[in-house]
Parts: structure tokens; C-alpha cells; sequence
């Protein structure tokens, strides 16, 4: 109930968390925005000691009110010990590689001690998934987290609010914290295997050209550029020389490849063509075709190579998404 | 939102060998005192249990049934209710506490269990206080409820090292050690008991009875544990002078003495003698008499006084007691006793001991006053050929003549009884005395300790004109045992209390230190109570402290020392590094020239920026930022590396 409230209520959750969403950079949390309260362990003890008590005083035991009091000592401390655990901590979080929707998004955080005394047993919970993951920081040194966040819809996914929490040293209080950090991963769409499409027209009127390089027959070697394929290196050249060489291919196939939205049947809704297109542009870079992509207001000249899947599988995940 | 158990939630995580055998270790640390006292059977079943649990941990098994480990627990009682015939009170009430301890191991899955079993293990620690107090069980305790907290520790972060599990507890108890100072201190203080006590809570409280046979003191005698302290102001009296009254035994019934019903008198102080002031530290025996020296010149506050001259606190003394009180050693005779009581104290069982009274005539008839008779009766004690000893041979119906014509071997009892039986069957009122006498001097604090060894009978003889007169008939018949003590009285070859032997002195010596850093600990740790707590509260200025005032100040108090633990460990958080403080320093020299870092920027791109834009300085700026990447993020930080780097903030000019 108070979830939803503060779902509504942006600005009410803002203030009682103690920041506003996202957060650049290395974020230190403050003593303010660390909460605590007791756990069932606590309350527990808190049993314990009002036992001990009561028979300090019946029995009129010195030694008995001295533990007591020793314990509910303790009990402070361990309050103290518990918040500082957490407290002063630095959270930055890392860059998350580009991932196909239904795949986990890693999400890299990274939590600084920066103190000389170490903070062991930290959770790192991703509130909206949660997933989670236990980490020590050592004295001084930072540890690092993977946060596997589902990642089901194409697009930008920030990483949203995690929860840091500890309950070292003793387990009787519970403290806990809430971060935003400014992270996102893209989500490209979720790639469909068919068929690649035919080549287009232009690629037809431009036959005469030929041979463009293409991959089904072996023309022969060229020096290596790094937009290369692996997969086209001819290892056993290099073996033989130091030098890097690509084989190339000339086949009928080896026109330029246009992956065009209009190629695709009306009757499939917007994912199911963006899918499809992203399942050719997979296909067509693992075939080491030259190719390029038209959508409505986006075109992408023919190229090969990471950079240049990554460009178009980009303007796919995030086609007529602001 | 999520199925998944918490991983921080102590119920979701097992509980590891390592965590099982520091718990099991602190337990056995709490239990072992109780080894002592329990039936040796208990303990080894509660070892076996231990063993059991931690078997099971090494390899890996599955824990027993619920219904095994329910047997167990049956027979577990079923023995208990065997050895004391109850479940109820301290005694069985403890064991079987001892016993679910190991029963609750046994059930230990995960660290919920684990902390569950430390707690138990925490209250055990209270239940050995119940028995004793002293140094030796407070440090033994001390170990086990370090070891405790380490292992709770432990639970919440198993994979961490024990070494730093053990820091961390001696950590936390010193940041608990000032709370608890304050809570001692400041706690309002109730005086128990809040409801009934079982009823065997306080056995094991030895010293004098209402009542005095043959065998009794010379039983008590053999004990060495502590009746009271006593700390006088100014020269203690020497040792023969050093009668501690207790009981008065009026009636005889020719084996038996005993007490009258209690009748008190409106004190009158005595005149004249010398007179002496100082504070009793009275060990808890379960009676309600508290002891002085004879004759007492003033009444403990609260304390009433007998018609027989015996001091009697308001109940039973059953902690530990200080009162202050003063004595006048031999004044002035007293006034004219009750004919009444005069008459009691005549009283014999008819057909007792013959010998013994047909002498007693014949004192009376040859005899012209009883101081005469007196002394006769002292001589013949005197020439008896008695002997003093802690084992005398057992007596018949006429226990009297027994001893007198017969074995003339017993201890204070034996002389005293027979003594006063002499002096009643000759006609002059006599009754028995018990106490203490003599006591030792503490040469480290001055304090006169005195021991249950050291009780002791005598008797007192009604004259005309002199009123009640105390006689010693030990001293008279064995005279060293009041001018130098028990152990030179006793043959060489009769067993004494170990301390009270001669040879030891070193030892002795040894104990004098040990005991009065014991009376100390009596006195201010064990001693607090609410008297001494409102005292403390006036010397510190706040006059008639209830319980609301002492809250209030405690709450303050506390809170602000929460609050000065906080601000230390968060401030010692917040300080960063000294290179971390030069590289805060330099960004905001050059913030101040407009050139702000960005959150995102990292020290090397800061720098260059910074040097772009002020190229009069560039050389100093790069050579900051490069020297603020080595010392940082470098291998090893030198110090003075971080000198150099603080000189050069210092003495970077930006124009």
C-alpha cells in the first residue's frame, strides 16, 4: 500500500528516501539515508534481557544486572556497529553491456569501503526484479557486484532503486539503504530466425558491378581492416606470415543486403517485424554479408562488422522510442 | 515481490561447523561450573549431546527425528525428577536448562537456531551467578560471553575470518563496556524479591543454627568459606578480647541447647570500657541474627535487640550486608536481670548426667558464694586433662558425664555445654553463648575476616552484683585456643581448613591480597544496592533520587553516549584519507577559478581539462594529477608521496 502511495507520489518518495532519482556518479550514503530497525533476532534478545533482568532483581544478583546491563550495552553498540556497516559506503554502478530482450541485463556495482575497517555481509538487491547478491567489501577496497535484471522488452532498461542491506556485526538490527545510481542497458529486440530476405532492386541493378564481395566463393586475400570479420582471417596465412590477412568471397549472393521494413508482411505488428529484422541482421552479419537497414525515418548504409550490427540493432531497439 | 528467501535472514542460512563449534565451545564455558554441582551423569549427557551435534556437523547427516530427540529430552527430566524427587526450583531448574541447551543444538538448523542457542547460552550465564559471585566465576563468565558474542558474530558473516569475528567482539563489548558503566550506575534499583523464591534458593548458606548438639560447630568449624569482615576504625582489640555474640541457647534438654522464642528489650547503651566503631560486611546465612562485638554499644540501623543481648536484622540476611555498628569491650557490670529469666537460666532435665550434678552439689555445699563455685568449677576444668579436638568421640544418653569423666576429648560445644550444666546444677544461672571468636587480620587492608572456622561456645554465669559474666571454659581447659586460635589448639596431626595451616605463610601472604581485593569487589560491585545507589546520588548532588529522576538521567545519559559512539564511528567514516583530503583541497582551488569536476570525471581528464584552461599553471596541475593517480590508485601509497602531494596543493598558485 505505502508502494503504491509512493509509486504516485514521486516527490513524497523522493524526500523520504533522501534523494532524487537517478543519481550521477559515485553516490556516498549519507548517515541520513541509512534506516534502521530492529530484526526478529532483536526482539529476541530484547526477551532475553527483560528475562535477565527480572531475575537480576528477584534474585538480587549484582553480576546479574552487570551482564544485563553489559548486553543491552551490547545491543547499542551492535545498533551502532549495524548502521555503520553500511553507512559512508560508495556506490557507483558500471557499464552494462547491450543484451536481446528475455535475456538478464548484468548491471555492474561497485561499493567502496573507503574505510579501513572492512563491511562483510552486504546484500545488493534489485528492488523492482529481486535479484540479489550477498558481497563482503574488504578493508579499503571496493568489491563488485553483477545484478542479472531480466531484461524483457526492447529499449533503454535503467536500473532502477536497489537496496543495500547488512545486519553485521550481531544480526539484532536490520539496516538499509536505497540507491538509484544512473545506470541503463540497452535492450536490443528479441532476434526471430528466418529466412534472409531476397536481395533488394538496387542491389539487382547494381549486378552489373559485380563481383562485390560477398561469401560463397574464395576470390582470394587481402591486407586485414579492423571492420573484418574474424571469422574471415586466413589463420593459416598468418600462421605462415606474421601478417594479417582476409579472405574474400565473390559469389552471386554478395550483393549489398537491404534490410528494409517494407519487406516485411503488414499483417506482423511492430516487435514481431522488429524481431524479425533484428534476426537478420544477426544472420546477415554471421554470413559476413555487407548489408544495410531501412525503417520508416531511419536508414543505415551498408556496412559489416560490430560497430555496424551494434548501430543497427541499436535503431532497432530503440525505433519510435524517445 | 520475490519467492526467494533472504539471504540475509538468519532462518534461511545453515549453520556451518565452524559457527557449531564456537557455539558448542562458549557453551561448554558457560556450563562447566555447573559440572560441579550437578549429578555427574547430567554433565556427561549434556557432553554426549554436545558431541552428538557436532558429529553430525562433520558429517554432513541429517538431524536426528523430533521424536529421538523428544526421548532424550523425557529421559533428560525423567532423571532430573529422580535426583531431586521435584522439576521446580533453583537446583533442578538449572540442570534442566543446562540439558535443553544441549537439546536445542540438536535441533539447530540455521542461524536463527544457532542465535536462539547463543541467548540461552547468554542466560545461562546468570544461573552460576545465582550460586556464586566471586572473581574467579565473574572472569570465567567474562570468556564466555566474549566467546558468545564472537560466535553470533560469526553468524552474521560466516565466511569472514575468526580472527576478525574475534576483533570485532572485543570491539563491540568495549563500545558496550561505558553503556553498561552508566546502566549499573544510574539503573533504579528495586529490591527484591518481586514474588516467591523456590524454596531451595538459598541452601548452601552455612553458619550458626538456633540450636547447638555435639558435632554441630566443630562441623562448621572445618569449613573455610568467610562469615563477615569486619573494618574498624582506629585498632581492632587483640585477639582473645574478639567475641563476636550470636545465638543465646537457653534450654537444655541433655543433649540439645536452644534458643528462647525471640523477646526484644529496648536497648540501653553500657557504660564505661573501651569502645570501638566499625562496619560489617555480613556473607548471607539464611538466619536473621547479625553479629558484634560483646557488648554491643549501639543497634545497626533497622536491626532490634534481644533480651538476651543478640542483634536481630528484620528477616532473614539473605545478600550480602553491610551495617556499621559499635562495641564496648568489658564495661561496666550490667543492672538486675528478670528472676524470671534468672530462673530459666537454672533449668536442667531431670535425672541428666548424675555424675556430673552430684559434683555440682557438692561444689554448692562446700561453698560460700557462687563466684567461689566459679572458680572451682574452672579448676576443675583447668586440671581435667582435657583435649581440644575437632573429632571427638561420639557421646552417650548422658552426654555430659560422658564427656567429663569419660572420653575429656571435645571441642567448644562439648566444654561450654558441660560447663553451663555444672554451674545450673549448682545454683548459679548460666547459659551458652555462640559466635565467633577471634578473626584474622588482613595486613593488606586492615579488615579482620572471620572464617566458620572460627565459631565458637562459651558461657555466661549470672552473679549478684556483677550481673551476666562472661567465661570462656575452652579457654580454661585449652587456653591456647582463644589467645592465638584454632590451629595452634589443634594436635599437629588433625586435619584444618588448608588455610588455617601454619606452615603457609607464603600462601598466606598470597591470600591476604587475594582476599582484599575480594572484600573490595564485595564491597562496590557486589555490594550496590539501593541504599548505596541513593548514596552515590547525593555525592554527585541529587538528593532523594527516585526512580524517575535516576530514569531521566539515565536516559540522557545513555542517549548521548549512543549519540557520541555514532558521531565517532560515522565521523571516523566520513574522514577520508589523507590523499584523498590533499586531491578535495586541490579541486577546490581550481573550482574557485571556475573549472569544477564533474561527477563523472575521472582525475586524469580533470586534470588535463583544468590545465588546459589554465595554462599558467599547467605544469603543477598535471604534476598534481599524476602523483594524486599514483599514490591512489598505485600499487603502494608512500608516505612521503603523500607529503609531496600535499606540498604541491599547498603550493599550487592559480593565476
Amino acid at each position: 500500500m505505502i508502494g503504491a502511495l509512493l509509486a504516485r507520489r514521486p516527490r513524497l518518495a523522493n524526500w523520504i528516501y533522501g534523494f532524487t532519482p537517478p543519481e550521477r556518479g559515485v553516490v556516498v550514503l549519507v548517515h541520513r539515508r541509512v534506516y534502521i530497525v530492529p530484526a526478529r533476532l532483536g526482539w529476541m534478545f530484547g526477551a532475553t534481557l527483560l528475562l535477565l533482568l527480572v531475575g537480576s532483581i528477584n534474585y538480587a544478583i549484582a553480576l546479574g544486572f552487570a551482564l544485563t546491563f553489559l548486553l543491552a550495552g551490547l545491543g547499542l553498540a551492535g545498533m551502532v556497529h549495524t548502521a555503520r556497516n553500511l553507512a559512508r559506503i560508495a556506490v557507483s554502478a558500471g557499464r552494462a553491456e547491450p543484451v536481446f530482450a528475455g535475456e538478464a541485463a548484468q548491471f555492474r556495482i561497485y561499493l567502496d569501503g573507503r574505510t579501513a575497517h572492512d563491511r562483510p555481509a552486504i546484500l545488493v538487491r534489485h528492488v523492482g526484479s529481486g535479484v540479489q547478491m550477498v558481497v563482503d567489501v574488504p578493508a579499503a577496497g571496493a568489491a563488485e557486484v553483477v545484478l542479472a535484471v531480466p531484461a524483457p522488452r526492447r529499449g533503454w532498461l535503467p536500473l532502477g532503486r536497489v537496496m543495500l542491506e547488512t545486519r553485521f556485526p550481531l544480526g539484532l538490527f536490520r539496516a538499509w539503504s536505497y540507491i538509484e545510481p544512473d545506470a541503463r542497458c540497452l535492450v536490443y529486440p528479441r532476434p526471430e530466425r528466418t529466412a534472409l530476405p531476397p536481395q533488394s532492386a538496387e542491389a539487382e541493378a547494381g549486378g552489373a558491378r559485380s563481383p562485390t564481395p560477398g561469401n560463397d566463393d574464395f576470390a582470394g586475400l587481402r591486407g586485414y581492416q579492423p571492420a573484418d570479420s574474424p571469422r574471415h582471417v586466413a589463420w593459416k596465412a598468418v600462421a605462415r606470415s606474421d601478417e594479417l590477412l582476409t579472405k574474400q568471397f565473390t559469389g552471386e549472393a554478395a550483393a549489398e543486403l537491404w534490410l528494409d521494413w517494407r519487406l516485411l508482411p503488414t499483417s506482423d505488428n511492430l516487435e514481431q517485424r522488429l524481431s524479425i529484422l533484428a534476426g537478420w541482421v544477426l544472420a546477415a552479419e554471421r554470413n559476413g554479408m555487407r548489408y544495410g537497414l531501412r525503417l520508416p525515418g531511419v536508414e543505415i548504409a551498408p556496412g559489416r562488422g560490430d560497430g555496424h550490427s551494434g548501430a543497427a540493432l541499436q535503431a532497432l531497439a530503440l525505433y519510435k522510442i524517445s | 515481490m520475490t519467492a526467494v528467501p533472504h539471504p540475509l535472514s538468519p532462518a534461511a542460512r545453515a549453520v556451518g561447523a565452524r559457527d557449531l563449534a564456537w557455539l558448542i565451545g562458549s557453551l561448554v564455558l558457560v556450563v562447566v561450573p555447573h559440572a560441579l554441582r550437578a549429578p555427574w551423569w547430567l554433565t556427561a549427557l549434556t557432553l554426549c549431546l554436545f558431541a552428538w551435534r557436532f558429529w553430525y556437523a562433520l558429517n554432513r547427516a541429517p538431524l536426528p527425528s523430533r521424536w529421538l530427540v523428544m526421548g532424550v529430552a523425557a529421559v533428560g527430566i525423567l532423571g532430573v525428577w529422580m535426583e531431586y524427587r521435584t522439576l521446580f526450583g533453583r537446583g533442578p531448574g538449572i540442570i534442566l536448562l543446562v540439558l535443553f541447551a544441549g537439546l536445542k543444538l540438536l535441533e539447530t538448523r540455521n542461524h536463527r537456531d544457532a542465535a536462539l542457542a547463543s541467548f540461552l547460552g547468554y542466560f545461562l550465564i546468570i544461573t552460576n551467578f545465582l550460586y556464586t559471585q566471586s572473581i574467579p566465576t565473574a572472569a570465567l563468565m567474562c570468556a564466555a560471553l566474549f566467546a558468545l558474542t564472537a560466535t553470533l558474530i560469526g553468524f552474521s558473516a560466516p565466511q569472514r575470518g575468526i580472527k576478525a569475528n574475534l576483533r570485532t567482539s572485543s570491539l563491540l563489548l568495549a563500545h558496550a563496556a561505558p553503556a553498561a558503566l552508566v546502566l549499573f550506575l544510574l539503573f533504579p534499583r528495586v529490591q527484591g524479591p518481586l514474588w516467591g523464591l523456590p524454596q531451595d534458593a538459598y541452601s548452601g548458606m552455612t553458619g550458626l543454627s538456633e540450636s547447638m548438639a555435639p558435632g554441630n560447630l566443630s562441623s562448621l568449624a572445618q569449613s573455610d568459606s568467610i562469615a563477615f569482615r569486619a573494618e574498624f576504625q582506629g585498632d581492632p582489640p587483640p585477639h582473645a578480647q574478639r567475641y563476636w555474640r550470636g545465638p543465646v541457647l537457653w534450654d537444655f534438654d541433655g543433649r540439645t541447647w536452644t534458643m528462647l522464642p525471640v523477646r526484644l528489650k529496648d536497648f540501653t547503651e553500657p557504660k564505661g570500657g573501651r569502645r570501638y566503631r566499625y562496619d560489617i560486611v555480613l556473607e548471607p546465612h539464611n538466619r536473621p541474627w547479625l553479629f558484634a562485638l560483646e557488648r554491643a554499644a549501639s543497634v545497626p540501623e533497622r536491626a532490634r535487640m534481644t533480651i538476651d543481648g543478640q542483634l536481630l536484622a528484620p528477616g532473614a540476611v539473605r545478600a550480602r550486608l553491610r551495617y556499621g555498628v559499635s562495641s564496648a569491650v568489658s564495661p561496666e557490670p550490667d543492672e538486675a536481670e528478670d528472676t524470671r529469666l534468672l530462673s530459666r537460666a537454672l533449668r536442667l532435665p531431670a535425672g541428666a548426667s548424675p555424675r556430673a550434678a552430684a559434683l555440682a552439689e557438692e561444689w554448692r555445699a562446700a561453698a560460700k558464694t557462687d563466684t567461689e563455685i566459679l572458680a572451682r568449677a574452672i579448676g576443675f576444668l583447668r586440671q581435667g586433662r582435657y583435649t581440644y579436638t575437632l573429632e571427638p568421640a561420639l557421646l552417650g544418653v548422658h552426654a555430659v558425664d560422658d564427656f567429663l569423666f569419660g572420653t575429656k576429648e571435645g571441642f567448644c560445644e562439648h566444654f561450654s555445654s558441660a560447663f553451663v550444666f555444672l554451674m545450673r546444677a549448682a545454683g548459679v544461672p548460666a547459659r551458652v553463648v555462640t559466635g565467633y571468636q577471634g578473626g584474622e587480620l588482613n595486613l593488606v587492608d586492615q579488615i579482620i575476616t572471620v572464617r566458620q572456622a572460627d565459631a565458637h561456645a562459651w558461657a555466661e554465669v549470672h552473679l549478684a552484683g556483677r550481673g551476666w559474666v562472661r567465661v570462656d571454659p575452652t579457654a580454661a581447659a585449652v587456653p591456647g585456643r582463644v589467645e592465638a586460635g584454632l590451629a595452634r589448639a589443634m594436635p599437629q596431626s588433625q586435619a584444618l581448613p588448608l588455610m588455617m595451616r601454619e606452615r603457609l605463610e607464603w600462601l598466606k601472604g598470597a591470600r591476604d591480597r587475594w582476599e582484599a581485593l575480594a572484600h573490595q569487589w564485595n564491597v562496590w560491585v557486589l555490594g550496590y544496592n539501593p541504599e548505596r545507589q541513593r548514596d552515590l546520588m547525593s555525592l554527585i548532588g541529587m538528593r532523594d533520587a527516585d526512580w524517575r529522576s535516576l530514569t531521566a538521567t539515565l536516559f540522557t545519559v545513555l542517549g548521548a553516549m549512543t549519540l557520541a559512539l555514532l558521531a565517532w564511528s560515522l565521523g571516523r567514516l566520513a574522514r577520508p584519507d589523507p590523499v584523498q583530503r590533499a586531491w578535495r583541497a586541490f579541486c577546490r582551488k581550481l573550482a574557485a577559478h571556475g573549472i569544477e569536476r564533474a561527477h563523472n570525471e575521472g582525475p586524469r581528464d580533470y586534470a588535463s581539462r583544468a590545465a588546459r584552461a589554465l595554462p599558467a599553471s599547467r605544469r603543477a596541475i598535471l604534476r598534481i594529477g599524476s602523483q594524486y593517480i599514483r599514490l591512489r590508485y598505485g600499487v603502494h601509497a608512500s608516505r612521503p608521496g603523500v607529503a609531496r602531494l600535499r606540498r604541491m596543493v599547498r603550493e599550487l598558485r592559480v593565476t
